[in-house]
């Protein structure tokens, strides 16, 4: 649909250098360059595409949960906004169950501050090294991160809105 | 004890020193002054605040968890209730969303009725935002008269689509139906009156000496703390980055219109306010362009599996009530996918991560509220200023507690 950027070769070859070729690159239908990094490499890649690539302007970080992808459950996307050369990336790490921990972008982008309070507090991500990891919409006597798949909208044991009646 | 300095416009003032005897002083959640439910915590000595401390989530409706359980039709009332002051341009970016997503075209005179309600909207905002700084400082006849021109605008959205404050206006596809000729009446009638009326209220605050000495220099930040806060829209713009998304990533046809994105210098409040004047300004010209330029042609694209047939034709025609059936149940079938689309609100960028796994639902819905991002920069910005200042710069800043709090 969209065509890429005419910078993406660049990036795609400034990560294979900034991740030593562990990260995987792939253009979207819509002409996005998404980036699959490990938490190891996230802040060096990070940093070198805001000093050296003019990604400078952090647009949104946000979780999402998988439950049934074993391994890698949670993930945690961030776009990047070049907006000179108006180019945007996606990036995006997995993270297990069992360790949801990574690496805080606060040093780097100031607005990363309350976008991962909210990410800690919807998904339970730990954001390591954030100056004031709390709870920041939800109140803090909340004993549970409400955006995970687990918790379902309704109460479950109400039968009147149920999908199945409309093949879904 | 007190200190005698000179100012940058060379006048004197006498500032307390730091005496020790520091006060905690509770700004909100409910104070008039703040124009939403946010709490501040400040500390204060004297007049001058030392730090600032905030609680944000008190009208928190957890948009993203209900948005995971609704069709994609049934989310557009949720973005009118993001900022509630322009709530068409959530509308309206959240269809250009699902559009990307789904590969929808829409005809050009689509684009350029919902170019007209946005910038309608965008106006709306805006002066809601200019008028409520001059409350602030105490001026408030200006405010009086430009929410009478506020008024005519929500008549203009109740005649598109019956709605006033949370229009839930447009559809995935185009509008619900064409502009009737009361609306176009209605318009004509408003351009040609806002402008006059608009320039009385430029008269009574934007050269006022009693304004200016007022907002001048209160709460300003640098153009790379702004962009270090992902601040966005005219508190950006203020602060000197011209960027704005229908320049840069135009959509809705925005690259056939002429128009002017005003920038200031230092990003305080008299920038914003300038800022927000002149765009003001820009929006009724683009939708005079739109007007005299405006397609011939139908109001929706044609996409029968999102847009609603007409009500007649449910009743005759098999395709129809099936058509009818599947999009008032949210069965229509939507591809796999991941987009990010973000419009310029009323506030800057207002982004939606969208992740389709093919569900009536999405997946995943993340809303980028600018509200949200930029707000967190506020105890920055008031550190060291006097209390009423701090006023001021929320203000002026237009933190919707709606979009904040999502």
């Amino acid at each position: 649909m969209t065509t890429a950027h005419p910078n993406t070769q660049s990036i795609v070859d400034a990560v294979a250098i900034a991740t030593e070729n562990l990260a995987s690159t792939n253009l979207d239908d819509y002409g996005m360059l998404n980036i699959l990094t490990s938490t190891n490499h996230l802040i060096g890649l990070v940093q070198n595409l805001k000093d050296n690539h003019g990604f400078i302007y952090l647009t949104d970080l946000c979780g999402s949960h998988y439950p049934e992808r074993i391994g890698a459950e949670f993930e945690v996307v961030y776009h990047l906004h070049n907006l000179v050369e108006n180019h945007r990336v996606r990036i995006r790490v997995h993270l297990p169950e069992n360790n949801l921990s990574i690496p805080t972008l606060v040093n780097l982008y100031s607005g990363a501050n309350w976008m991962e309070r909210e990410t800690f507090d919807f998904y339970g991500i730990q954001f390591e090294g954030h100056p004031n990891l709390k709870r920041i919409l939800n109140m803090d006597e909340m004993d549970y991160h409400p955006l995970r798949k687990q918790y379902a909208l309704e109460d479950e044991t109400r039968d009147d809105k149920n999908n199945t009646f409309f093949g879904r | 004890m007190s200190e005698i300095t000179f100012n940058k416009q060379g006048q004197m003032v006498s500032r307390d020193t730091i005496d020790g005897d520091i006060a905690t002083l509770n700004l909100g959640p409910t104070h008039p002054a703040t124009h939403g439910i946010f709490q501040n915590v400040l500390k204060v000595d004297g007049e001058r605040i030392i730090e600032a401390e905030q609680t944000v989530g008190y009208i928190h409706r957890a948009f993203e968890k209900l948005a995971e359980r609704r069709p994609y039709n049934q989310i557009t009332p949720i973005t009118d209730r993001l900022n509630y002051c322009s709530s068409p341009i959530n509308n309206i970016g959240w269809h250009l969303t699902v559009e990307k997503l789904a590969g929808i075209e829409v005809p050009k005179k689509v684009d350029y009725m919902r170019v007209i309600i946005m910038e309608l909207a965008r106006i709306a905002d805006h002066l809601v935002c200019n008028s409520v700084i001059g409350v602030d400082t105490g001026a408030l006849t200006g405010f009086t008269y430009v929410f009478q021109e506020r008024e005519k605008i929500y008549e203009l959205f109740e005649e598109v689509c019956g709605a006033r404050l949370t229009t839930n206006i447009s559809r995935v596809g185009g509008f619900e139906r064409d502009f009737s000729p009361v609306f176009r009446a209605k318009l004509d009638k408003f351009l040609q009156d806002f402008t006059r009326n608009f320039d009385e209220f430029d008269k009574l605050l934007t050269r006022n000496r009693i304004f200016m000495d007022r907002v001048i220099g209160a709460g300003p930040i640098s153009a790379e703390r702004a962009l270090a806060y992902s601040f966005a829209g005219p508190n950006l713009r203020a602060a000197g980055v011209d960027y704005d998304v229908r320049v840069m990533n135009p959509y809705c046809s925005y690259e056939d219109f002429d128009f002017i994105v005003p920038i200031g210098k230092d990003g305080d409040t008299y920038d914003r306010y300038m800022v927000r004047q002149e765009e003001i300004r820009q929006s009724v010209s683009i939708i005079k362009q739109a007007l005299a330029k405006m397609p011939s042609g139908k109001h929706h694209a044609d996409v029968p599996d999102f847009y609603l047939p007409p009500k007649e034709e449910v009743y005759r025609s098999m395709e129809s009530l099936i058509y009818h059936f599947k999009i008032v149940m949210g069965e229509t079938a939507i591809p796999k996918g991941e987009v990010y689309f973000s419009v310029e609100g009323g506030n800057g960028e207002l982004g939606y991560y969208l992740v389709s796994d093919g569900g009536r639902t999405p997946y995943r819905l993340h809303f980028r509220r600018p509200c949200f991002i930029y707000y967190q920069a506020y105890p920055e910005m008031i550190k060291d200023s006097v209390l009423s200042d701090a006023i001021l710069t929320m203000s002026s800043m237009n933190v919707i507690a709606g979009e904040l709090d999502a």
